[in-house]
């Protein structure tokens, strides 16, 4: 009887996580095989004949190619490096400090940051970038989204660092370390999984994003691959499928890889859950 | 030492004298991407016209910044630029947008920016005032059209002749009911086509509003926008939109989906290709490049069984100015940035792009309606015909400020209608009232009779 | 309660979150002030209030609340339905319940099985935005999508999702995309519930759906507020559905996040625009603290 019981309970919950997984994984299907066929279709189908033909003429298109792997990868890595090194400093700053109003303050940023990312904000964000001489640069992108990431990326970080246990830190100061000694020696490498988890988030955000750039960058020469997918365009404005799909999943490998391999380093997942 | 501050301030004269000619620089943007959108324009430009510019002018370098996105992006970026004084020399403009940017300030007339060397542009003298008013504003000209285009109804010759619509060969309809009669042929032989489309909605845009809504409401005797004002009610927006309601609600002569989905325009294109759609409202450019050998609309052996037709006024003279036939015409061209650091210089090249040599070549590359009478139409007897047919009959948009957000009211009307959601008179109702928002002050006005 | 020892001096807390307030001080709060500024003008970026704009009161407020159109489609009435209705289904329902269901489905578990299905929520929302808004297009597609052939091979009609069901398109999409943040959430917010507890209540006989609805529910209540918070708040501004259906059609789709970029991006009318956003933040706070409030009350009656 138990035994039964035990075997069904184990059917049962394949059944269940297969479930699940089709959920997930369903709407992707399409995606995975598109690109190989030579031929424009939405439905899923194994590739007959199975061609990387596609791929040839994504990678003829210099200006998709750099702004894949060369822009986008400037964009995401300076803004995941300074969202991730500002967001644990103010992290820490706003659990360990006794500054008022803490709390207020971390929701009151996300709720302000999220109206000020939304596309009413673009003009104004527009005219502080043309006025500090940023307009087509980089630096222009990357400090944008930063102060846009940043926000939330504090609040997932405290939750990080409020869950190291304050005895460490309080020794320490017995011990007479510094300020920035405690946060380097004690709460940095203890905090590191949750900077993976701020820094992949922040990557992943400014990988997909699309009007930021579009709106602060001119020379073909700097656009990110978010903005040079719409080069596979008709003069419609429709997608091209054989070449879209192709430079998509090009497009979708760096923060599945970056995603992979942080999981498989650190761990992808928050520590306390993030208390209010 | 007196020597080498004489060498020194020889040096910088003849610095400041040199430099100029060897530091001038100009760009020029345009919707197209080498590859991609109007890669025509692209090949056009760094073959001959960049070149031969460079050639003539010693020392002046200049660049093409091709935009891949859409049109209503590059729209964005040239908004944002011009209001911060920024922007490309050069920038290809499409005509109903010159009324927004113009009373923004945002662009000056061609002569406030570059002067007297405008005016006495031989160019002027081979171009029409119909065409010049395409990017005009307030009696200014503010850029040079590349050439126009018209609207007429597409057929296919071999599915009319299969369902038995008399004289298929050369099919001309004198009312819309000859439209319909023929479509519910169509129909009656082939249960499974939807032998008519003419475009509404808002997800294919514009194209809604100048070779749907406006292809139907001229034939009515009406435009949207009369003596000064926007006409929100009217018999002939009635007329219309029963029209519509016709079309895709009571008989499905045309396929509704088609003018929902977001790719719409592309699904009509298909259609037609398919032999789906027999007839299909659209602009000279569905001949020139969307049915074009080796464009994924290809229509195979095109020149038999695809054919043209005007499009007929509701009934025999109810056309605006009386007309039996209408057309509608739009245009892009070429404006000057109005901050631009060589005002004189990016004239020349404007001059240049529209001289007569270079649209001669520009003809080379792209067949069209020219907009200057001294390059000859290619050698195209559809682009010879439907010029000659249908320029006369053509009526273009208003240069209005409103025009942008009534003609997506426009949409929405139609596709209230289209959907089944609302009754003409509710969609027309309902347009009154958003309209009446927009423009406030310069009421628009109700037209009962006419 | 003893008084806990101060870690970090506060003048060195304030050097420590200098940096990251500098960017928002910059990026987030005077793009704020100009956006509250400007929605009390009828500033424009073309036509004639561009190089002249007005200060004009409430009128860009009144007149989204204006009552004779405030329900047509495309006005804020209409859009603030659609937006309610897709929050409350693809945040509230969908995100956080699969969000809790996959958690909770995998709490103290582990295994290939485990990482896999947790890999592919994770993947649904990471991967970026055109991507993931081509692949639901032909996903949903009437013809050859995949779901529809699902439905066949079931035996069930095809359905024309983006068209007949759009809100519904975009509910389960926003749903799938999202569920991942919930799930990572709900993972840890049930990792640090002490095993003990659960002993207990297996001792005293409890069922897997009473174990979660009288032990795991009440201890991770905390969780549960913050996530609702944040999704909730994500959601109301998310851009995603544009990229699928574009507000359509005939604005059935149109959340406000889409109808403030029709407003401020392709009638360049910033008034209104940025009278929406602030209408907006005033709604996401007024969530915010009623779900704050309802943490406190539930708190405080225990």
């Amino acid at each position: 009887m138990r035994v039964v019981k035990h075997v069904l309970g184990r059917v049962a919950f394949y059944v269940v996580a297969a479930v699940f997984a089709a959920v997930f994984a369903l709407p992707l299907l399409w995606l995975v095989f598109a690109p190989f066929g030579s031929r424009a279709t939405l439905s899923v189908a194994l590739p007959d004949p199975f061609t990387l033909s596609n791929f040839g003429r994504v990678f003829a298109n210099t200006f998709a190619v750099r702004a894949l792997f060369q822009n986008s990868i400037i964009q995401a890595v300076g803004t995941m490096i300074l969202v991730t090194l500002l967001a644990t400093l103010a992290a820490y700053a706003l659990s360990r400090a006794p500054i008022r109003g803490r709390d207020v303050l971390s929701y009151g940023l996300v709720l302000f940051s999220s109206i000020v990312t939304g596309t009413a904000a673009m003009v104004p964000i527009f005219l502080l970038i043309f006025n500090l001489g940023l307009i087509d640069t980089h630096m222009g992108v990357i400090l944008v989204f930063t102060g846009g990431l940043l926000p939330a990326a504090i609040f997932i970080m405290r939750d990080f660092v409020d869950s190291i246990p304050r005895s460490y830190e309080e020794s320490a100061l017995v011990a007479g370390a510094s300020p920035w000694g405690m946060f380097r020696d004690i709460a940095l490498p203890i905090v590191r999984p949750g900077m993976m988890v701020v820094g992949v988030w922040t990557f992943v955000n400014v990988w997909g994003g699309f009007l930021v750039p579009f709106i602060l960058l001119r020379s073909p020469t700097k656009m990110p691959a978010a903005v040079a997918i719409y080069s596979f365009y008709t003069e419609g404005g429709t997608p091209i499928i054989t070449l879209t799909t192709a430079y998509a999943l090009l497009y979708t490998l760096p923060v599945l890889a970056l995603y992979l391999f942080v999981n498989w380093k650190y761990g992808f997942r928050f520590f306390g859950g993030i208390k209010s | 030492m007196k020597q080498r501050i004489t060498a020194l301030v020889t040096l910088l004269v003849l610095g400041a004298m040199v430099s100029p000619a060897f530091s001038q620089s100009l760009s020029i943007v345009c919707r197209c991407v080498a590859g991609g959108a109007n890669a025509n324009q692209v090949a056009w430009l760094k073959e001959y016209v960049i070149p031969e510019f460079e050639k003539a002018h010693a020392g002046v370098s200049v660049t093409l910044n091709e935009f891949g996105g859409t049109d209503d992006a590059l729209k964005q970026q040239y908004a944002l630029d011009l209001s911060v004084g920024k922007g490309n020399d050069v920038m290809g403009f499409d005509g109903f947008w010159i009324p927004e940017f113009a009373s923004g300030n945002l662009l000056k007339p061609l002569n406030a920016v570059a002067g007297a060397a405008v005016d006495g542009w031989e160019g002027w003298n081979h171009i029409s005032a119909g065409i010049q008013s395409i990017l005009s504003y307030g009696g200014a000209i503010y850029g040079v059209a590349n050439g126009t285009d018209v609207r007429m109804i597409f057929y296919r010759k071999d599915i009319l002749e299969q369902a038995g619509v008399a004289n298929a060969d050369a099919w001309q309809p004198t009312s819309w009911a000859d439209i319909t009669d023929a479509a519910a042929k169509v129909l009656a032989a082939f249960p499974d086509s939807a032998p008519l489309q003419i475009n509404a909605g808002t997800s294919v845009g514009e194209a809604t509003t100048l070779q749907g809504y406006y292809m139907l409401l001229l034939g009515t005797g009406e435009e949207p926008f009369m003596d000064g004002k926007w006409v929100v009610r009217s018999q002939g927006i009635l007329d219309t939109l029963n029209y519509y309601r016709d079309i895709y609600v009571d008989h499905a002569y045309g396929s509704q989906r088609v003018q929902l989905v977001k790719d719409g325009r592309d699904q009509s294109f298909a259609n037609f290709r398919d032999g789906k759609t027999a007839m299909l409202v659209e602009g000279d450019w569905f001949y020139r490049s969307v049915t074009a050998p080796g464009s994924d609309y290809a229509v195979d052996n095109r020149d038999e069984i695809m054919g043209w037709a005007k499009m007929p006024s509701e009934t025999p003279g109810s056309g605006i100015r009386g007309q039996d036939y209408v057309s509608a015409s739009g245009g892009t061209g070429w404006v000057l940035n109005p901050n631009t650091a060589n005002p004189q210089l990016a004239w020349e090249l404007l001059a240049f792009m529209n001289s007569k040599g270079a649209r001669d070549v520009w003809m080379t590359y792209q067949p069209g309606i020219p907009a200057r009478d001294d390059v000859p139409v290619p050698n195209s007897a559809f682009l010879t015909d439907t010029a000659a047919a249908l320029l006369p009959l053509t009526v273009s948009r208003p240069n209005n400020d409103y025009y942008a957000k009534v003609s997506e009211q426009i949409q929405l009307m139609t596709e209230n209608v289209v959907s089944g959601q609302m009754t003409p008179q509710q969609a027309m109702d309902a347009y009154a009232a958003a309209v009446t928002g927009i423009v406030g002050a310069d009421a628009p006005f109700d037209l009962h009779a006419h | 309660m003893h008084q806990r020892r101060t870690i970090l001096p506060l003048r060195t807390g304030l050097l420590f979150l200098g940096p990251a307030a500098l960017f928002i001080g910059a990026f987030i709060l005077l793009p704020f002030f100009w956006i509250a500024g400007v929605s009390f003008t009828n500033r424009t970026l073309t036509g004639a209030t561009a190089a002249n704009p007005q200060f004009v009161g409430l009128q860009n407020y009144l007149k989204l609340f204006d009552l004779s159109t405030f329900m047509n489609p495309g006005q804020f009435g209409s859009s603030l339905v659609i937006t309610g209705q897709f929050v409350f289904w693809s945040a509230i329902v969908g995100q956080a319940v699969l969000g809790l269901l996959l958690a909770w489905f995998f709490y103290r578990r582990s295994g290939w099985v485990k990482e896999s299905v947790q890999t592919l929520a994770i993947v649904a929302w990471i991967i970026p935005d055109v991507v993931v808004a081509f692949a639901w297009n032909a996903f949903l597609d009437y013809d050859g999508g995949t779901l529809n052939w699902l439905f066949g091979l079931v035996g069930l009609h095809k359905v024309d999702w983006l068209l007949a069901m759009p809100l519904l398109s975009i509910v389960l999409f926003n749903a799938w995309r999202g569920a991942a943040f919930s799930m990572l959430l709900f993972s840890s917010a049930l990792g640090s519930i002490p095993p003990s507890y659960l002993e207990t209540a297996d001792v005293a006989g409890a069922g897997p759906w009473q174990r979660l609805k009288d032990i795991i529910l009440p201890l991770i209540r905390t969780h549960i507020v913050t996530d609702l918070i944040l999704i909730t708040l994500w959601t109301f501004n998310t851009f995603g559905p544009f990229l699928l259906t574009g507000g359509g059609p005939a604005f059935k789709t149109e959340v406000v996040s889409v109808l403030t970029y029709r407003m401020a991006f392709k009638y360049f009318d910033f008034g209104t625009g940025s009278a929406l956003g602030m209408v907006m933040m005033l709604i996401n706070l007024g969530f915010a603290l009623v779900y704050l409030g309802l943490l406190r009350r539930q708190g405080s009656s225990r």
